[in-house]
């Protein structure tokens, strides 16, 4: 290796982008510097310019509708933006390598694990055969990978989100390269793996000596990971300067802005005289497993069950657990939206038999909000459609006027201007539509809500504005909360009480101060662990 | 990768005051629409298309054995909308007049009357009588010196400046080729429409229903469609035709029930990834019927693909219908048809005008629909930017 002074100098880099005639300038005048085994870790919301300013160091964007108008990324004194694509060959992959958010895409599902990490190997070192595979086996050891020489043959769906991750490290570690960028490493997993795989990249850096390129949003991941903070807005660095200061002495206001965002405030008292809106008793979801040729029933897949739920006026559950750990499917089987076996009980009625028909008046008591507000709102409709589309059904009789009326008042609601009306959702940023996708819940009165993860495909600050809004709304129309949340930060904000769901089993259930203060399962302590301090614990109470 | 938001939508539209107009065409069909122009070839292609369906639609304009309009005796008669006797022009015979016939045409313009004519003086099925030669034709611009010797030799009209023109001849019965191929190409176009648009309602329904209920509706009605798509059409007509004659409307049946399998599963597949949408859970839990969340949630989704395929099932219609014409299952006897000229081409090799024509009309017609089908399908691809 190499003495000289810094790996990466990245010098007043610009990334404009164009569609037709727009011209959007994604990124400007952005410089960073990057030593030998330092970690920068860039902070920003989303749209910020943090992804666009890494893939540009490797090249990685769509051109041409990419361009660089100025700029320079020196990566051991050569420039790279300037290298001929065989140039960049050598060094992407070899020198810099990359992990992705996504592991569930970035790896190719038609390939075995061996052969996508040797593919690498191939390329670059022209290392093949037995030699190859020793050297897979190593690095899968080395990631932490249990029982790798089983694993060698494995594609990727038959492995957990984590251990996929675990394979991408592998593979961009399979050279020791000089600088990893990671791209938002464990945003995609759960808050144990999340633990787990940051845990790992520390490690794994030590041993390698390896700079790295944290690209995320969250400031925990930051603290515990970086030495060096750039944050990016609007595709500027706003602030720099090493990680303690950048928390303790924020500058900029923006920064501050950041570092505030978290969700606070805590949930109103449990109040355990207020009326139950919802129950449930001893609540299955099973999937029937079917085999052979005539598709008899070989066992089922316990998504939920046997979860006792309640739910009072005014108050909110929470409802936690890893992904698959069922609660998506509580939600929607509570809403009949899903078949399940069980009592359900609304305001003293059992609708567990209700069919269609007789559940449509019930809709606009019981109401969701989805977690992906990209997704849940058509976008072939206005927001004015969006919203009224529940009232045309329910309220059939109500004049125009009035519908506008309440539509109007919805979005008022929500803080939104109720002149947007008339635009469509790809108009609006991810937060505006989660509060158009609450407004639309809103508008038909409901005693019950669902939130669905509601924040988590948001930035934090957004994240923390909603959960306010979440708030507010509860108290003034003393609305029935069952809040499903991976994330306990957010919880502990909201919630009154707290179920905590694992395999489709509850394994805690109580008042979430008591849940919070004195976990009694291991599996509670360790999801406490993981989400508040970013700490794993030992093998064996958690997933890997 | 992170998308570039737009934070401040609300904060400038509050600026704004005003809640804007929104525009007729959506901003992303007004890509679609530039994107759609970009492809120059798509774009002419469409232009010269619709030009040339538009001009066959009024066939009986352009190509016709009936004046347009008549003057007798100070009195305006339509004979290209309605039939008058020739009686009614001073003639003998009670059935319509034929205004082809010199003594006809004597009766009218004697009298100072005139006719106006369309351009071609030839409708699809009429007889020229005074040929320069025998059946099939040269075209006339191609009869040379020996021809004309030959057509006086033989008794037949002498090229003069009588001679009626048939621009590229005339087929084995003397009826003229131009005229035919006008009024071939719109009925082509018109069965391909007809066709098309209905295999498209019966297809997209039935992907609809089946893409969205899933399940055993969807396993038997894809079992069903596998039967149904094995059975030989082509031995159907000609069952079909050995009992009744085939008509327009009987062929368009008989093809319509094996064509609307075509979009069948494309519009299933949209469906089945689409109906695990969050906005049509959504829709479910305001609790929508389903019929409304596929109309309003669930369609939109398909037309995409639909309007992609469309041009291209346009195409194989038109194509089927040519080549049962060429087989002889087609449309009746006497119809215009490009299918029937070309197997007449097939028949008078020594003709070859019979033979080109035919190709080239047929040839041209699909091209030009497939440049649109391509231009059309990169319009509605969402990851074709304008460069």
């Amino acid at each position: 290796m190499t003495d000289k002074p810094t790996l990466l100098t990245v010098d007043k880099l610009c990334v404009d982008f164009r569609a037709g005639e727009k011209v959007t300038h994604a990124v400007k005048d952005v410089s960073f510097k990057i030593d030998h085994g330092e970690t920068l870790a860039l902070v920003g919301e989303s749209g910020s310019g943090k992804t666009v300013s890494a893939l540009s160091i490797l090249q990685l964007l769509p051109y041409p509708a990419a361009s660089h108008p100025g700029g320079e990324i020196c990566f051991k004194g050569e420039n790279l933006l300037a290298l001929p694509p065989d140039g960049l060959r050598h060094v992407r992959g070899n020198q810099i390598s990359m992990i992705f958010q996504e592991p569930m895409t970035s790896l190719n599902p038609l390939h075995t694990i061996e052969r996508q990490i040797a593919e690498v190997l191939r390329i670059h070192k022209g290392i093949t055969g037995d030699a190859a595979r020793a050297r897979v086996l190593d690095l899968l050891t080395k990631v932490g990978i249990q029982n790798a020489e089983e694993r060698l043959a494995s594609y990727p769906h038959q492995l957990s989100g984590g251990q996929r991750q675990r394979v991408m490290i592998a593979m961009a570690l399979a050279n020791e390269p000089d600088l990893l960028i990671a791209d938002e490493p464990t945003t995609a997993l759960d808050v144990t793996i999340q633990a787990q795989i940051l845990e790992l990249l520390l490690q794994l850096k030590a041993e390698f000596n390896m700079a790295m390129l944290l690209i995320t949003h969250d400031l925990g991941i930051v603290r515990k990971m970086a030495d060096h903070v750039c944050v990016m807005h609007q595709g500027k660095i706003v602030e720099r300067g090493p990680t303690s200061d950048i928390f303790e002495r924020p500058k900029d206001d923006y920064t501050r802005h950041l570092i505030a965002s978290e969700p606070k405030g805590s949930p109103p008292p449990a109040d355990g005289s207020a009326k139950t809106i919802l129950k449930t008793d001893d609540l299955k979801v099973w999937f029937p497993i079917k085999r052979g040729f005539l598709r008899r029933t070989v066992g089922h897949v316990k998504a939920v069950d046997g979860v006792n739920v309640d739910v009072r006026e005014g108050q909110t559950l929470g409802v936690v657990g890893e992904s698959g750990s069922g609660k998506t499917t509580l939600g929607q089987a509570i809403l009949r939206l899903i078949s399940s076996d069980g009592p359900i009980v609304y305001l003293g009625e059992r609708i567990d038999g209700f069919n269609s028909k007789q559940m449509r008046p019930l809709r606009k008591d019981l109401q969701i909000v989805f977690q992906d507000p990209y997704g849940s709102l058509s976008p072939r409709m206005s927001i004015g459609q969006i919203i009224e589309e529940g009232l045309l059904i329910q309220n059939p009789d109500i004049s125009s006027e009035d519908r506008e009326a309440r539509v109007a008042r919805a979005l008022e609601e929500v803080g939104l201007d109720p002149k947007v009306r008339d635009r469509y959702p790809h108009e609006f940023s991810g937060g505006q539509r989660q509060r158009i996708a609450i407004a639309r819940a809103l508008v038909l009165e409901p005693k019950f809500l669902i939130l669905d993860e509601p924040t988590s495909a948001l930035d934090v600050s957004v994240q923390a504005q909603i959960v306010d809004l979440l708030r507010d709304l509860q108290r003034r129309h003393r609305l029935a909360y069952l809040f499903i949340s991976h994330d306990l930060k957010v919880v502990r904000a909201l919630a009154n009480s707290i179920l905590v769901l694992r395999h489709g089993k509850v394994v805690e259930q109580g008042a979430s101060q008591d849940v919070f203060a004195n976990p009694k399962t291991d599996y509670t302590k360790a999801l406490l662990a993981a989400a508040f301090e970013l700490e794993t614990t030992p093998a064996g109470a958690v997933s890997t | 990768m992170d998308a570039p938001t737009d934070v401040s939508v609300t904060e400038e539209i509050a600026a704004a005051g005003i809640p804007q107009p929104r525009p007729w065409v959506s901003a992303l069909n007004k890509r679609r629409w530039q994107t759609f122009k970009a492809n120059k070839r798509g774009y002419w292609s469409l232009w010269i298309f619709l030009t040339l369906f538009i001009l066959s639609l009024f066939a009986e304009f352009i190509a016709n054995d009936k004046p347009i309009v008549v003057e007798y005796e100070g009195q305006y008669y339509w004979p290209i909308f309605k039939a008058y006797p020739e009686t009614d022009f001073g003639g003998i015979f009670e059935t319509e007049a034929d205004y082809r016939d010199p003594v006809v045409q004597d009766l009218i313009t004697e009298n100072g009357g005139w006719m106006l004519w369309p351009p071609i003086r030839f409708s699809y099925n009429t007889q020229n009588k005074n040929p320069p030669m025998a059946f099939p034709v040269k075209p006339t611009w191609l009869l040379s010196d020996k021809d004309c010797e030959l057509a006086v030799e033989k008794g037949f009209h002498p090229c003069d400046p009588s001679l009626e023109w048939n621009w590229l001849g005339t087929d084995d019965q003397g009826r003229d080729v131009v005229a035919r191929i006008i009024y071939g190409f719109r009925i082509s176009v018109l069965f391909g429409l007809v066709l098309t648009i209905f295999s498209t309602i019966i297809g997209v329904a039935a992907g609809a229903i089946q893409g969205y209920f899933g399940g055993w509706t969807d396993l038997l009605f894809q079992r069903f469609i596998e039967i149904w798509t094995s059975v030989p059409q082509l031995y159907l007509l000609i069952i079909v035709a050995a009992v009744i004659e085939p008509n327009f409307w009987i062929l368009l049946g008989i093809l319509l029930a094996f064509s609307w399998v075509a979009l069948v599963g494309v519009v299933r597949a949209e469906f089945l990834r689409a109906r695990n949408f969050e906005y049509v859970t959504a829709a479910r839990a305001l609790g929508l019927p389903n019929g409304k969340i596929i109309f309003k949630h669930l369609l939109p989704n398909a037309m995409v693909a639909t309007l992609t395929f469309m041009p291209f099932i346009l195409n194989g219609s038109i194509t089927t219908l040519t080549s049962l014409d060429f087989l002889g299952f087609g449309l009746p006897p006497g119809s215009p048809s490009l299918g029937e000229l070309l197997a007449q081409g097939k028949d008078n090799l020594q003709a070859p005008w019979l033979g080109l024509t035919a190709f080239f009309v047929i040839a041209i017609m699909l091209s030009l629909l497939i440049f649109v089908g391509e231009a059309v399908r990169d319009a509605l691809d969402p990851r074709k930017t304008l460069t």
